[in-house]
């Protein structure tokens, strides 16, 4: 058991060291570089001398990246050339930021997912599942931005209810961040619920005709009580996988919803530094997603081997 | 008269088609339990018997309603019961042993959780007394330290233990009636008749009524005292046990009886032609009629009733049952195999192979080598003959589907040659050996469903071999089509079929035909009629010598059913735990001196004959692993003579009767044991 833990500790790390590899040497390799790239035009004389030196970019390429590499284990991802100031401060409010609308939506949006995957399978094909259904399969077929759009057109234009965009600086409180993020929470739960409502639904259908749930029955287990005992466990195991995608892909940013909204997340810091041809702000965006990634679905596996009696106990025999 | 616990009244079930017709599965049954009696009902997939046991819980599954009639537990009707009044029917009352325990013990409950949860619901124990009450059951049905059994997940457990929990879940509530269905289906042979024995026990020492669904009349044949043989969703044949199976007198029960395979008789059973007609599709006349060899113009459009026959208290539904009263002695008959005096070239030989599923290491991989001092298969030395039917017999587990997966070349050898024609090396390698001993060599699987492509239609599948080895196309490739078709019986109206479009026994024929459209050497054949009904294994075991006669093919014939083995083959080996324990003339393993496994194994045989009862001379326990050293049945061997089976690979000897035997017990004096 350890050991396979330890086993995919070891992965997620060889996983982040390609990722860190490749953007390192994608922007190595494309013509001129970091500084040249910034500065565009301008990039000569003391300019170009002062940023060369500032991004050590005067000493070879190999040092470099063992250098960035071993800041960034540290925590110290660099500076930031648009920001002129260090990585770190530009990414702090923004880790923030999406932390809350990803903490938000995950609280409103996985216990609502989880309960409207219930009670569609239990009812199945009678009203209650007919309506849902119909919403989650609409709200999983319309994209994010035009949904994001039409909502700031009803709630925030007709009926004038909040904000349409968030016009707050990066750096707000909670309290302010609250206050104007429901628009975007809405939007991106909306498509979010709807993709894991149907994924449950389908799991605690396949697991209510197994032969157990059969057996429950016919042994006398009243209604809820089967439900609950012998049927949630078991239909709700798979999910955690789903839950861990979904997660990992909130906090990459949803960058077409935080566009949309204007909402100051990491997703739009992707855009901006991009735009902005920022190329130390993108590495560091590009490790931090990558290892979000890769740590999430960490818990998950271990999750699922935690709660799952029969890949625990075969991975201890083993 | 004993009183009467379930009685069943002109119950007809049904489903609604696609078309909004409405089609029964259950037409008008009728039938009556006993106080402390055990009733079988036997019949071949889809005559509904599983639908009848459940309905007689008031349980109907999803997509099925009554039509009519009624199931009265003690004079109340299950099927207008609330779901609460059920709840406290079911469990308590009623209790169910599932088909396959395995999948009917919720997988995240421990098993002590799953029989406390029955405790709970039927009874009015506290918790210590629940606890006490759990060892106690699952003590009963003689599971291994009942402690520590309880704090198991299910899937910790075998086949044969996760059946016992069942078993202990459902006398739980002690229960008046317990439903059965296919309780030791997927069993091994021994396991089974291990299952059998305890139920038998507990119908004994509890004196509950017992209903016992399957479609195996050995099994069936063990357990009751009374047997209702269903057809097409009717009784047609319903009696006393001994009656039934001794007398039928129902042409499709006595077919059914003449289509089983018996270890005493050598020699292919009948078949009965056809299969069971698809729900809905009969209109008028006898069910039965296209396959019966009594039918009349008079059954066509007639219907018959079932009629009690006074003098052998049995119902029988057949206007002309009269002419199967005293046909009996024929029961005992089979079809004699013309003995294909094999040419005593050997086309096939293994010499000293093992098999290791073990995976490779870092260095064994570059020196391309397999280190494992105790691989799966080890030893493994026949020759096989050219047009013989060499058979592999043992339990689950005991190597028979990988020795052939490395004869096909789709699994590596560790040690050891594959010889084929005139001892030319077989590479273990699918991909090395030529496109000839590709041809040569065919395979049929145990369940046509997966090894024939859904999306291809019949047509399609014969012609990839045609194709491939013949480079046959147009009307050459449809008239070799026709041809194989008509080989193994099918029509040429088959070649635009699905593999869906067919029955169970139709697409094992065109596997059959599909590994025929390569002119093969040798079939390799694993468990080809396992997954089918025994009429219709009938026929397919017939079809197969048919061909074989015909055409003087070679079969490697791998089964875990020792009166089917006796059936259809020459040679019989016998493999424990990948070793090989017994090799000889199928006539001869059959017959004393035996391994001491191999007495085990026929022990077990269940025939279809109550006063043939198994002999249980060992236990069932499972072994995960081969023992490192020693005799490899060592651990449940009933004979075992001291250390020396522990210590030492036994020697081979002859008998006199050609049959070699590798045990220390000497071979007369095995022969004066097993007298
Ligand atoms: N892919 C595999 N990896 C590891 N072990 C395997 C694999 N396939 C089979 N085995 C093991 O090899 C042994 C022999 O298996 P095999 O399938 O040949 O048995 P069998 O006699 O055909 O049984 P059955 O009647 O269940 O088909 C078993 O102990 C099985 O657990
Ligand atoms: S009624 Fe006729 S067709 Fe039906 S079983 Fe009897 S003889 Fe055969
Ligand atoms: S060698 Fe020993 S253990 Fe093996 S079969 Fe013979 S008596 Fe039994
Ligand atoms: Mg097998």
């Amino acid at each position: 058991m350890l050991l396979l833990i330890l086993k995919r500790i070891g992965l997620g790390l060889i996983t982040l060291f390609i990722v860190s590899l490749i953007t390192f040497v994608g922007v190595e390799v494309l013509p001129g570089d970091a500084c040249t790239t910034y500065l565009e035009r301008e990039a000569y004389g003391a300019a170009l001398d002062a940023c060369i030196k500032r991004l050590g970019l005067d000493i070879p390429a190999y040092e470099r990246y063992l250098d960035w590499a071993s800041n960034v284990v540290r925590g110290d991802f660099g500076y930031s050339l648009s920001g002129e100031m260090p990585i770190n401060e530009v990414l702090g409010p923004r880790v923030k930021n999406s932390l809350v609308l990803a903490s938000v939506s995950i609280l409103i949006g996985i216990p609502l997912a989880i309960v409207l995957g219930i009670i569609t399978a239990l009812w199945r094909d009678k009203l209650p599942d007919i309506m849902i259904s119909t919403i989650t399969i609409f709200s999983m077929t319309i994209p994010e931005f035009i949904s994001a759009t039409l909502l700031i057109l009803i709630v925030a234009i007709w009926l004038g209810w909040l904000p349409g965009i968030v016009i707050i600086p990066s750096d707000a409180t909670f309290y302010e961040l609250l206050s104007n993020i429901i628009l975007p929470v809405v939007a991106i739960s909306m498509i979010m619920t709807a993709h894991m409502a149907r994924m449950v639904r389908s799991s605690v259908i396949q697991v209510m005709a197994s032969d157990y749930v059969q057996m429950a029955i016919l042994k006398g287990v009243p209604y809820w009580k089967m439900v609950f005992r012998h049927v949630l466990p078991n239909a709700l195991l798979p999910a955690i996988n789903v839950v861990a995608l979904t997660i990992a892909w909130l906090l990459g940013g949803v960058v077409v919803t935080e566009v949309v909204f204007n909402y100051p997340g990491l997703g739009r810091l992707v855009i901006e530094s991009i735009s902005n041809r920022d190329l130390p702000v993108v590495q560091a965006l590009a490790i931090i997603l990558a290892s979000i990634y890769v740590g999430i679905n960490l818990i998950a596996d271990l999750m699922t081997l935690m709660l799952n009696p029969r890949l625990k106990s075969l991975q201890i025999r083993k | 008269m004993s009183e009467i616990i379930e009685s069943v009244k002109n119950l007809s079930i049904g489903f609604n088609s696609q078309k909004g017709k409405q089609i029964s599965i259950l037409r008008n049954v009728s039938t009556n339990i006993k106080k402390g009696e055990t009733v079988g009902i036997v019949g071949e997939s889809g005559s509904g018997k599983s639908t009848l046991a459940l309905a007689m819980m008031g349980y109907i599954k999803q997509g099925l309603f009554p039509l009519k009639g009624q199931c009265l537990f003690k004079s109340e009707d299950l099927l207008k019961m609330s779901s609460r009044q059920l709840e406290k029917i079911r469990g308590r009352k009623i209790a169910m042993i599932p088909q396959n325990a395995g999948q009917a013990l919720t997988p995240n409950l421990k098993i002590g959780y799953q029989i406390d949860e029955a405790l709970r619901l039927h009874t009015d124990l506290n918790k210590t007394e629940r606890d006490k009450k759990i060892s106690e059951l699952l003590n009963k049905v003689r599971l291994p330290s009942p402690e520590t059994m309880a704090f198991r997940y299910p899937h910790e457990l075998s086949g044969g233990q996760q059946q016992r929990v069942a078993v202990a879940m459902a006398l739980a509530g002690k229960p008046d009636l317990l439903l059965l269905d296919e309780p030791t289906t997927g069993l091994d042979v021994t396991t089974q008749a291990h299952v059998l024995e305890l139920l038998r026990f507990i119908a004994k020492d509890t004196g509950t009524s017992m209903i016992y669904v399957s479609h195996d009349l050995g099994a069936i044949a063990q357990v009751s005292d009374r047997i209702v043989v269903m057809y097409a969703g009717e009784i047609v044949l319903e009696g006393p046990a001994r009656k039934i199976l001794k007398e039928p007198i129902h042409p499709y029960t006595y077919g059914l009886l003449k289509s089983i395979p018996k270890l005493s008789l050598a020699g292919l059973p009948a078949s009965m032609p056809g299969s069971q007609p698809q729900p809905g599709s009969i209109n008028e006349g006898c069910s039965f009629y296209d396959r019966c060899n009594l039918a009349t113009d008079h059954c066509k459009k007639n219907s018959p009733d079932l009629e009690h026959i006074k003098e052998l208290d049995t119902n029988v539904r057949c206007f002309n049952h009269k002419e199967l009263i005293n046909q009996n002695n024929n029961l005992q008959t089979s079809i004699t195999k013309k003995s294909n005096n094999s040419e005593a070239i050997e086309v096939l030989k293994l010499k000293d192979v093992s098999i290791s599923y073990a995976k490779q290491k870092f260095f064994d991989q570059l020196f391309n080598k397999i280190s494992d001092q105790n691989p799966t298969v080890k030893d493994i030395n026949i020759d096989i003959k050219k047009g013989e039917t060499i058979a592999l017999v043992g339990e689950s587990g005991s190597g028979k589907s990988t020795i052939l997966k490395s004869i096909a070349g789709l699994l590596k050898t560790k040690d050891g040659q594959i010889k084929f024609e005139n001892d030319r090396i077989l590479s273990s390698d699918l991909k090395m050996r030529n496109p000839n001993d590709l041809r040569a060599i065919q395979l049929i699987f145990q369940n046509p469903d997966e090894s024939l492509n859904p999306n291809h239609t019949v047509e399609q599948i014969l012609s990839q071999p045609l194709k491939l080895y013949f480079n046959l196309s147009g009307e050459e490739l449809k008239k070799n089509i026709i041809d194989l078709l008509k080989k193994v019986r099918l029509g040429e109206f088959y070649m635009s079929r699905y593999p869906r479009q067919l029955s169970g026994g139709e697409k094992q024929r065109v596997a059959v035909a599909r590994a025929f459209a390569a002119k093969p050497d040798i079939i390799l054949c694993d468990e080809v009629t396992s997954a089918l009904d025994v009429s219709v294994q009938a026929a397919v075991l017939n079809l197969l010598q048919q061909l074989k006669e015909d055409l003087g093919t070679t079969y490697v014939f791998v089964s875990h059913d020792l009166a089917v083995v006796r059936a259809i083959s020459d040679r019989v080996a016998v493999l424990y735990q990948g070793r090989l324990c017994e090799i000889g003339p199928s006539q001869n393993v059959y017959k004393f001196p035996s391994h001491p496994y191999t007495e085990v194994l026929l022990g077990a045989v269940l025939e279809p004959d109550p006063d043939i009862k198994p002999k249980l001379v060992a236990e069932d326990i499972v072994e995960e692993k081969p023992p490192e050293k020693g005799c490899s049945f060592q651990g449940r061997c009933p004979r075992k003579i001291g250390d020396i089976c522990n210590l030492e690979v036994p020697p081979w000897q002859i008998g006199e009767n050609g049959n070699a035997i590798r045990c220390h017990i000497n071979i007369d004096e095995l022969a004066s044991l097993q007298q």
